[in-house]
């Protein structure tokens, strides 16, 4: 990405402030930004959520529907996640294809959910072979105001968590709705992903659209409800130490734990 | 992908994992340097059953023209995957992953070339996987340094990838197909071996803290192996291959 002078004049200023020990918002390295949260705002999705973190503002619908299986998964369910910056959220967003920072955006944000397991998708089989519930979960950013890969995790976790999965049975092979009757999903885990930005050579958790333009590398760590990390991914045009990337696991770790207690309260589980 | 869940055993009563190796030793890796007329620089790669043409192209002018930086060149990368390199054909219209897997390259490799001499310019890094086995982004990675310092483009350090993973319990070094696919964890980690520095770390699947330490541990001295291999096809180009 082309890094505007504005940018390293806000560099500058940002790496002399963390000399200091401070951000710009203030906040300690290791603290995120407020998170809240609500659930049901689209009453018309299965599962929706709201959620701010800091000024950064995503929507995520989930939409629950039979689907044929992949054809090497026939004994589990469907789970998608996408992810997409309105052009309303961002002046430099554009409609039209994603490109790599939205695809590479989606695919972190599916790959937490993916691997921590979070959902059994062994309970949504209708039919083997033949015919499962698919869960399509859908993010929109809606406001930006940097780290996206924790915001759009959020509120996919929080939409799935509040989401009810209506019931079908098989007719003459044909997966037919059985009308007032749901149930909730299968949840193994909460996974939450971390990410943390790493300006000169001051690690930082949850970085602002500030923080975020300027920053030489970042990291993305997403754990389970045991404190297992269950995905990484390293981003950014710089590199870690091995020391920097032990510290970002214990980050992650604790700061996840307390982002984890969030999302459990608000969806009431 | 599009493997049927099958009963290979991963690891056996003697240690001994499904193709044979030992817990600690990588596949074959095999790295010829300049292997192509018109790139600047280029490389080809074995690593098991990966088979990897990596071309270097620059630092020349940037088209389009406005993603040209005025302090610094650009780096831009493309791994691309062909139809025939696995089981089932692949479309050959660059999909998600190789756009992740493309982006994710270019930024292991950016900390390593010092793109500050060449403002304006950009170079130009395209990977065709010829045939894919488990590990491919690593191994691509490893032919796309090399054919970057074939084409003579300053860098601070070699970048080396491989990767670590959790098989049947166990942190076991160079993941291949079977083991990604019935495996518990894959990480897939780049290394500048001089500056000793991390700049690609991913990961699918469950660790523990312990687990993770050693992972990335077993994945580093993974990436030095491989770098020895890089110096030797580069020594091998430049100075002629001494062991024939």
């Amino acid at each position: 990405m082309n890094v505007s002078i504005i940018d390293q004049l806000k560099k500058k200023k940002i790496l002399s402030l963390l000399k200091d020990g401070q951000r710009v918002d203030g906040r300690a390295f290791d603290e995120p930004r407020p998170l809240v949260v609500d659930t049901g705002v689209i009453p018309k999705a299965e599962g929706s959520a709201r959620i701010r973190l800091g000024d950064t503002e995503v929507v995520t619908g989930v939409k629950i529907q039979p689907d044929k299986p992949f054809p090497d998964l026939g004994d589990r369910g469907i789970f998608i996640c996408t992810a997409e910056i309105l052009p309303l959220a961002d002046p430099n967003a554009e409609p039209g294809p994603p490109n790599e920072d939205v695809i590479e955006l989606a695919r972190v944000v599916d790959r937490g959910i993916r691997e921590s397991s979070m959902i059994d998708l062994t309970k949504l089989v209708l039919q083997k072979d033949k015919s499962v519930v698919g869960l399509f979960v859908d993010n929109s950013v809606t406001d930006y105001d940097g780290n996206l890969f924790d915001a759009c995790s959020y509120a996919s976790v929080a939409s799935i968590m509040s989401c009810k999965i209506p019931k079908w049975e098989m007719v003459n092979d044909v997966p037919t709705l059985v009308d007032g009757q749901v149930s909730d999903p299968p949840i193994t885990t909460i996974p939450v992903s971390v990410t943390m930005g790493k300006i000169g050579d001051y690690v930082i958790v949850d970085p602002n659209a500030d923080e975020w333009s300027c920053m030489d590398a970042r990291i993305t760590i997403t754990t389970n409800s045991n404190g297992n990390i269950c995905a990484i991914q390293k981003g950014g045009d710089d590199g870690f130490t091995l020391e920097q990337l032990l510290k970002c696991s214990q980050i992650s770790i604790a700061t996840g734990a307390k982002i984890r207690e969030i999302l459990k309260k608000v969806s009431g589980s | 992908m599009g493997v049927k869940k099958s009963d290979i055993v991963l690891l056996d009563d003697k240690g001994l994992r499904c193709d044979g190796r030992k817990i600690d030793q990588p596949r074959r890796i095999m790295i010829k340097a300049g292997v192509l007329k018109n790139a600047n620089g280029s490389a080809y790669i074995e690593f098991g059953e990966n088979k990897i043409l990596a071309g270097v192209f620059g630092p020349r002018d940037v088209h389009p023209k406005h993603l040209a930086n005025t302090d610094r060149g650009i780096l831009r990368c493309r791994y691309h995957m062909q139809p025939f390199s696995v089981s089932e054909r692949k479309n050959p219209a660059p999909s998600r992953r190789e756009i992740e897997i493309s982006k994710v390259i270019k930024e292991a490799l950016e900390p390593a070339v010092m793109l500050e001499n060449f403002p304006r310019t950009v170079v130009d890094i395209f990977i065709e996987i010829l045939q894919a086995d488990g590990g491919s982004r690593c191994a691509a990675l490893d032919a796309a340094a090399v054919a970057l310092a074939d084409a003579g483009i300053p860098m601070r350090d070699m970048v080396s990838a491989c990767a670590a993973g959790k098989v049947a319990d166990t942190i076991v070094l160079d993941i291949n197909n079977e083991e990604d696919q019935e495996g518990q964890a894959d990480m897939p980690v780049a290394y500048m071996p001089n500056l000793e520095k991390i700049t690609l770390i991913q990961l699918d699947g469950v660790l523990t803290p312990q687990e993770y330490e050693k992972c990335v541990n077993t994945a580093i001295s993974g990436c030095k192996l491989v770098y020895e291999i890089q110096k030797k096809a580069l020594r091998d180009k430049f100075f002629g291959d001494e062991s024939q």
